[in-house]
């Protein structure tokens, strides 16, 4: 349970694209039919993706509409789910994992790097306005630490050098492949191996 | 050490494609209608003698688990399994690969399991940030509905079957069972009293049975293999095999999948490429994800991972998330920093656990700047005392044992950096 940033500017209204009320239909089919508030998270989801990564509060009132529940009942979910931005992000949106076993592989120096990279203030966008980054909790990539989420995607096994290089690849557009920077398939070990070796 | 051939997921590194063909090529949804012909009861009656315990954290017998859902469905009341993929304590990473490697294994699973407890409905709850793994399980639930496993009549079996993913949205809570039926019917993540228990009263007010990920997708390989192979690994009352993620101060960080019972110490120095800086650097082990007391350099020396020789050492097997810490980190501010975990995390119900959470980490950090007085470290275990078992769920636990294990462990190096 954590404080949410909620935008001072906010756009008059908000309704779905034609392709994102096709998407709807389909999550509604995911649930019995008088339990369509299951889909509050869904929505808020699609929202998001369509609103370049935050849902304003008049997506919020759409999707209650939408689900005909009371608007406070869809803005609760909204705030007490971490992964529900109330306020613009970056079109590079990082979120750098600082729990143990990420901190004692070195996440701090990640942190810091944010700051020289995209803005001094965790939360607030770049000057190009282009990305932002927030401090977040274990993303459940331990053995790959230290890692980020970048939107969608995660970058494993990171170092001074290769987060430099992720985050200077806003500027063109260029990301690395994503996944270990360290040229690890998953969650094997690095080198010396001892399972699951064909003959 | 366990051999290749008695390894569930002999995909664990994603070495060969997560599809269908090639899933069925490594032996998945192999004679699935002979199991499920045998029936209901034997198919409970064998995860019963194998002894598989759940591999979510809290270790209770499947079988036992099953066998608590309703013989008969009611009109009106469909059950329903759900299974926990919401992976988020910290030092575990090993849902993820089954869902990303090994996702038929998951889904053979769920079958089996939803028959056996008589549901035709099955939700996965992912977590949120996993969002590639989601559709990776998203394209495999696809395969197997186009070959005609889910869906009427799944895999020739006569049962139906829908599996539908729900995607959370960053709340750890909602790895606790009750939170995440919460959480599926629209609501915010807060844990329900219980009883009743999700069997009897669960998702929508049904009978539901909640499991994790690797608990279902060990389930078919246990039914062609036998209860009693894997029952053969590990000790009494903790068999099988088990994956362990090992993270932290280890030269090669990994998952892999051993024999339940394995020595600690064998899994750092064989699997992992033993402690950073060699074995006498290593100054503590978390054994079973953040929730669990950390274990010191002696304890590791034999401790043998499994449920009951954890909870002998005060601590617990959890997740068997393993975070190795060395010597060249400073205990208080690695444990601070799991509280700090926990006190974003809180759901903020119960008065004990949303203060006290808080509580602990700003005590621990004073401790950690030197700011704090001797008599604090006292206060502190006072503190985790008045959250431990005086909230609605298991979380006031996994909260106040961590910092327990490190008062319990390393009350000295606390002592050190207090005013006397």
């Amino acid at each position: 349970m954590s404080g949410k940033h909620i935008a001072k500017e906010q756009p008059k209204s908000f309704i779905f694209s034609e392709i994102n009320l096709k998407k709807k239909d389909e999550i509604l089919k995911k649930y019995p039919e008088q339990r369509k508030k299951s889909a509050v998270m869904p929505l808020l989801y699609l929202a998001q993706k369509q609103n370049d990564g935050w849902i304003p509060l008049a997506g919020i009132q759409y999707i209650a509409d939408l689900l005909e529940v009371p608007y406070i009942k869809v803005f609760e979910v909204a705030t007490f789910y971490t992964m529900y931005n109330l306020a613009p992000v970056g079109k590079y949106f990082v979120q750098v994992c600082t729990t143990t076993p990420c901190m004692i592989r070195g996440s701090g120096k990640i942190v810091d790097m944010c700051k020289k990279y995209i803005s001094e203030k965790e939360g607030h966008l770049s000057e190009d306005k282009k990305s932002s980054w927030i401090e977040v909790e274990c993303l459940g990539a331990c053995v790959n630490a230290p890692m980020i989420q970048i939107n969608d995607d995660y970058y494993e096994d990171l170092d001074e050098q290769s987060a430099k290089k992720i985050f200077q690849s806003f500027n063109d557009d260029s990301l690395p492949s994503i996944g270990s920077q360290k040229g690890r398939k998953g969650s094997e070990p690095i080198r010396d191996r001892l399972t699951l070796i064909k003959n | 050490m366990l051999k290749d051939k008695d390894r569930i997921f002999t995909n664990l590194y994603g070495d060969d494609s997560f599809d269908l063909n090639s899933s069925i090529k490594r032996g998945d949804w192999k004679d699935i209608k002979e199991i499920t012909n045998k029936g209901k009861d034997w198919i409970i009656d064998q995860i019963k003698k194998s002894e598989l315990r759940g591999r979510g954290g809290a270790g209770f017998p499947t079988g036992v688990k099953w066998s608590f859902a309703p013989k008969e469905v009611k009109e009106g009341r469909p059950h329903y399994l759900v299974i926990n993929a919401d992976e988020s304590e910290p030092g575990t990473c090993k849902d993820r690969d089954i869902i990303r490697y090994e996702p038929q294994k998951l889904i053979e699973g769920c079958l089996i399991a939803s028959y056996a407890v008589s549901a035709n409905t099955c939700y996965v709850y992912i977590r949120g940030e996993y969002v590639n793994e989601g559709k990776i399980l998203q394209q495999a639930i696809d395969q197997a509905y186009e070959k005609g496993y889910l869906g009427k009549n799944a895999a020739g079996t006569g049962w139906d079957l829908d599996m539908y993913i729900h995607f959370g949205a960053g709340a750890y809570i909602c790895g606790e069972e009750t939170a995440l039926l919460e959480s599926l019917e629209g609501n915010k993540g807060q844990p329900r009293l219980k009883p009743p228990f999700p069997a009897l009263v669960g998702l929508y007010g049904c009978p539901t049975i909640v499991n994790n990920v690797e608990t279902v997708a060990v389930v078919p390989t246990i039914l062609r293999r036998g209860a009693d192979w894997f029952a053969s690994f590990g000790r009494p009352k903790n068999r099988g095999t088990k994956i362990f993620c090992i993270s932290g101060n280890v030269n090669n960080p990994c998952n892999v999948e051993e024999e339940m019972s394995i020595p600690l110490k064998d899994l750092i120095e064989k699997h992992a490429g033993g402690v950073t800086g060699g074995w006498d650097n290593l100054q503590a082990v978390i054994p079973g994800g953040s929730s669990m007391p950390l274990l010191p350099k002696r304890v590791c020396e034999t401790i043998l991972m499994d449920f009951d020789s954890l909870i002998e050492a005060k601590s617990g097997l959890g997740t068997a998330g393993i975070v190795v810490i060395d010597k060249s980190q400073d205990i208080v501010k690695c444990i601070s920093r799991i509280a700090r975990f926990y006190k974003h995390e809180s759901c903020g119900q119960c008065t004990p656990c949303r203060e006290g959470s808080g509580w602990m980490w700003r005590m621990l950090e004073r401790i950690g700047r030197g700011e704090a007085d001797i008599e604090e470290i006292d206060m502190l275990m006072d503190v985790t005392k008045q959250i431990e078992g005086h909230t609605i769920c298991a979380f006031g636990e996994g909260s106040s044992w961590p910092v327990q294990g490190l008062l319990r462990h390393f009350r000295k190096e606390m002592e050190e950096k207090c005013n006397a």
